[in-house]
C-alpha cells in the first residue's frame, strides 16, 4: 500500500531528539536510549586493499584539471605493473616495437634489400630465411611488424576519438542530436567497408604510396563501433544519480561528458579499442592480400602472409613466421587492453572485508 | 521576501505521458526562514521529489513547470543552464537519497569532495584537499586523513551518506535539499546520518527542506512540517501542531500507522485502506476523500483549501461519522509554532479528535479496499 516505513520508528524518534531539536515530548517520550548517537562513531570497515591506503602522502598534488588526482594515476600505473598478464603484454609488444625499430636500423639486411640466396630456409645469415626473390625475411617481418604496430595504433587512436565525439554527445543528450547522430553511424555502418577502401585505396594509397593514408581510411570506417558502444554506455550512465548529483553541484555538461562519464565509460572502450587494432592488422591484410593495401616494395604483416600462403606447404618460413608474429602481435595488444581495463576499474583488486 | 532562503510559491509540475497529463505537482506554496527546517512527508507519488527537483532546475525536459521559486528573492525558474551552476552546489547543495548511487564510483571520496570545493572556490589543488579532509572530519569519518583517498565502495552505506553530506557542505550553501537523505539505509545507520545533517546545518548555517516519507526523521529534525499528497500540500503547520493536533484526517491516517513508545502496548497499528490516486487528468473533489473515514458529499465535490484550523470542540461521535453537528463554541487554537493550516472540510472537527483514532485499527490480512 504505501512505503511507510514502519518499524523501529519509535526508537529513532528518540535518537533524533538532540538538544537543539527536541522531538514531540508525550508522542515519543525520552525514555528509550537517549544520546545513543552522542558517542557513536561508525568505525571504518576493514580495508585491506594496500593499494589505496597510504598513498595520500606520496601524492597530494590533487588534480582536477588533469582528471584524474596524480595519487589515482599512480595507483592505476601501480596496479598495472603488477599485473602479470598485462606486464607480459607489455613487455611483448615493447620488444616486437623496439625490436623492429632497432632491426630495421642495425640488421645488416633492409627490406628492400635482394641477396642472391633464394628459398632459403631459416639460417644463421637469414633467421627467417629468404624469399623467392631472395629478399631476407628476417627485414622484412620486423619492418612488417613495425608498419602493423603504426597503421593499427593510428586506426585505434582515430576510432576512439571519433567513436567518443559522436557517441558521447549522442548519448548524453538524446532526443534529436542522438537521433541525428546516430542515423549518420548507420550511414557509415551500412557501407560496405571494403568496397570503400577498393575504392578510396586505390585511389589514394595507390597514389601516394604511405601507410599513413591508408590508416586514415580505415580508421575513419572503423570508428561507428565504438561510437554505438560509447553512446549505449552514456545513455544508462546518465540516467545514473551520481551525474544528477554532479549537475547539482553546479558541473557544466561538457565537464560531466569529460570528468563523469567517460571515466566511467572507460572500460568498454579500451576493450573494444584493442578489438579494433586487431581489426585493422585483418583489415589491412586483407587489402593487401587484394593488391591494395601496402604497396611493394613496402611491407606488412598481411603482405607477406598473403604472399607466403602459396609456399605454405613448401617453404613453410614464409608463412608461418609472418602469423605468428601477428599472432604475438594481436594477443600483446589485447592483454594490454585487459590490463588496462582491470587497472583503471578501482573495484577489479578490492578485498572484501 | 527578502527574509526567507527561499520560497516556492503556488508551483505545478506537469509531465506529458501517453496516457495524458500527470499532474505531479499541483499548487505548492513554502517559504524557508535562514537556519529553518521544513519537512515535507508525504506517501510515493505524492510529488515531494518533483519539488525539490524543479528547485534545483534537474527536471527532465518534458516537464512543464509553472509557478514561482525564488532564491533570495531571484527568480530561479527560467534561469539559463549557466546561471543556475552558478547557484547548484554553492548556495542551494542537494542530499539524494542513494549514497550507493550517488557518488561517482571512479573517483576518491576525496577528489569528489574536492571537486566540489574547486567547482565554485578559486582555491589551490592542496587548499582544496585539505578541505576535504576537514569535512570528513567533521561528518565524523574516522582516519579522514587515509581515508580521503578511498573510493566511495570502500565505504558503508552510511558512510558514503556522510560523504554526500560533505559534499554538500563545501561551499558553505544557505539551503539544503536533503530528498530522502535516510531512506536507503538502515535504521540505526538512519540516526547516524541524521545526526551528521544536523552537524551539517550548525556548521553552514543552512536551512535544510527535508524530504522524507518517515514520520519519525520529520519529528526528530524539522521545525515545520508539510504533509504532502496527491501533489498538494494537504496540512502545514509546526511539528507541535502536525504531531499533537494533524487537522487532515490523511495526516491522522499516517500517524495511526507508526507505533508509540507512549502506547500501552495493545493498541494495533491503523492502517489507511486504499492507495494513492491516480495522478493523470483532471479530478473533482478531495483527493484523499476515496479513502477517507470522515468523507461527506461536499468531499466529493470540491477539493478543499489550505485553510487556517481554528480548533473547535468535537461535537460529539457523530462528527466521526462524517456527519456535520450543530455549530459549537470556537476554542482558541492553543498550539505555538505560527500558522497552522489544512486542506480539508473538516479540519477543525479532525484537529479536535484524539491522534490517529479515526482509522480501523483492522490488520493486512483483512484488508478492506474502498472502491
Amino acid at each position: 500500500m504505501t512505503e511507510e516505513r514502519v518499524p523501529g520508528i519509535a526508537a529513532e524518534f528518540d535518537d533524533r531528539a538532540g538538544p537543539g531539536n527536541p522531538g514531540p515530548p508525550g508522542i515519543f517520550p525520552h525514555s528509550v536510549a537517549s544520546d545513543r548517537t552522542a558517542g557513536l562513531v561508525m568505525p571504518g570497515p576493514v580495508v585491506l586493499d594496500e593499494s589505496t591506503a597510504g598513498l595520500g602522502a606520496g601524492f597530494d598534488e590533487y588534480g582536477l584539471d588533469g582528471g584524474v588526482s596524480r595519487g589515482q594515476v599512480a595507483t592505476v600505473v601501480r596496479r598495472f605493473l603488477r599485473d602479470p598478464m598485462a606486464m607480459i603484454g607489455l613487455v611483448t609488444f615493447l620488444l616486437l616495437l623496439i625490436g623492429s625499430i632497432v632491426v630495421g636500423e642495425f640488421w645488416h639486411y633492409s627490406y628492400v634489400s635482394i641477396t642472391n640466396t633464394l628459398n632459403a630456409p631459416p639460417s644463421w645469415a637469414h633467421p627467417f630465411g629468404t624469399n623467392s626473390i631472395g629478399g631476407d625475411m628476417f627485414a622484412q617481418v620486423m619492418k612488417g611488424t613495425l608498419q602493423d604496430i603504426e597503421i593499427s595504433l593510428l586506426v585505434a587512436v582515430m576510432a576512439v576519438v571519433l567513436g567518443v565525439a559522436v557517441g558521447a554527445p549522442a548519448g548524453f543528450y538524446g532526443g534529436k542530436v542522438d537521433s541525428a547522430l546516430m542515423r549518420f553511424v548507420d550511414l557509415i555502418l551500412v557501407i560496405p567497408v571494403l568496397v570503400v577502401l577498393i575504392v578510396l585505396a586505390n585511389i589514394v594509397a595507390k597514389e601516394t604510396n604511405n601507410w599513413f593514408w591508408l590508416a586514415i581510411i580505415i580508421g575513419a570506417l572503423s570508428w561507428t563501433y565504438i561510437a554505438r558502444l560509447v553512446r549505449a554506455d552514456f545513455l544508462t550512465l546518465r540516467e545514473r544519480d551520481f551525474i544528477e548529483a554532479s549537475r547539482a553541484l553546479g558541473a557544466s555538461d561538457r565537464r560531466l561528458i569529460l570528468r563523469h562519464m567517460l571515466p566511467n565509460a572507460i572500460g568498454p572502450i579500451i576493450v573494444n579499442a584493442t578489438i579494433t587494432v586487431a581489426a585493422a592488422i585483418v583489415l589491412e591484410s586483407t587489402l593487401s592480400f587484394l593488391g591494395l593495401g601496402i604497396q611493394p616494395p613496402n611491407v606488412s604483416l598481411g603482405l607477406l602472409i598473403s604472399n607466403g600462403q602459396d609456399s605454405g606447404t613448401t617453404e613453410w618460413w614464409l608463412l608461418v613466421i609472418p602469423v605468428i608474429f601477428l599472432l604475438v602481435l594481436i594477443l600483446a595488444v589485447f592483454f594490454i587492453g585487459d590490463g588496462l581495463q582491470r587497472a583503471l576499474d578501482p573495484k577489479k583488486n578490492r578485498v572484501r572485508a | 521576501m527578502t527574509d526567507s532562503t527561499i520560497s516556492v510559491d503556488d508551483l505545478h509540475v506537469d509531465f506529458s505521458s501517453g496516457d495524458g497529463v500527470v499532474h505531479a505537482v499541483r499548487g505548492i506554496s513554502f517559504s524557508i526562514a535562514p537556519e529553518e527546517v521544513l519537512g515535507i512527508v508525504g506517501e510515493s507519488g505524492s510529488g515531494k521529489s518533483v519539488t525539490a527537483l524543479a528547485a534545483m532546475g534537474l527536471l527532465p525536459k518534458n516537464a512543464k513547470v509553472t509557478g514561482s521559486i525564488r532564491y533570495q528573492g531571484q527568480e530561479l525558474l527560467g534561469l539559463k543552464e549557466k546561471q543556475l551552476s552558478g547557484i547548484r552546489g554553492k548556495s542551494i547543495a542537494m542530499v539524494f537519497q542513494d549514497p550507493l548511487t550517488s557518488l561517482n564510483p571512479v573517483y576518491t571520496v576525496g577528489w569528489q569532495i574536492a571537486e566540489a570545493v574547486r567547482a565554485h572556490q578559486d582555491v589551490s589543488k592542496d587548499t582544496a584537499r585539505q578541505e576535504a579532509i576537514r569535512l570528513l572530519k567533521l561528518v565524523g569519518i574516522p582516519d579522514a586523513d587515509n581515508r580521503v583517498d578511498n573510493y566511495p565502495h570502500e565505504f558503508s552505506g552510511g558512510m558514503r551518506q556522510r560523504v554526500v553530506i560533505a559534499v554538500a557542505m563545501a561551499n558553505d550553501p544557505t539551503v539544503i535539499l536533503a530528498d530522502e537523505p535516510t531512506t536507503a539505509l538502515d535504521v540505526t545507520v538512519q540516526a547516524q546520518v541524521l545526526s551528521t545533517l544536523k552537524t551539517a546545518l550548525d556548521e553552514t548555517k543552512a536551512s535544510l527542506l527535508l524530504i522524507t516519507h518517515d514520520l519519525g526523521v520529520i519529528a526528530g529534525l524539522a521545525d515545520r512540517v508539510l504533509v504532502m499528497y496527491a501533489g498538494r500540500p494537504v496540512e502545514v503547520g509546526s511539528v507541535e501542531q502536525i504531531f499533537y493536533a494533524p487537522s487532515m484526517p490523511y495526516t491522522h491516517g499516517l500517524l495511526g500507522s507508526l507505533p508509540r513508545v507512549d502506547s500501552d502496548g495493545t493498541e494495533k497499528l491503523r492502517q489507511i485502506p486504499g492507495s494513492p490516486p491516480v495522478m493523470v487528468g483532471d479530478r473533482v473533489g478531495c483527493p484523499f476523500a476515496p479513502r477517507c473515514p470522515m468523507r461527506a458529499t461536499i468531499c466529493e465535490e470540491q477539493e478543499p483549501e489550505l485553510r487556517p484550523v481554528t480548533f473547535r470542540q468535537p461535537t460529539g461521535q457523530d462528527s466521526a461519522n462524517g456527519m456535520v453537528g450543530e455549530e459549537v463554541q470556537p476554542v482558541p487554537y492553543d498550539i505555538p509554532g505560527g500558522v497552522h493550516l489544512s486542506a480539508c472540510h473538516f479540519a477543525d472537527e479532525v484537529a479536535a479528535m484524539p491522534t490517529a483514532s479515526m482509522f480501523p485499527d483492522s490488520s493486512a490480512d483483512h484488508e478492506t479496499v474502498l472502491p
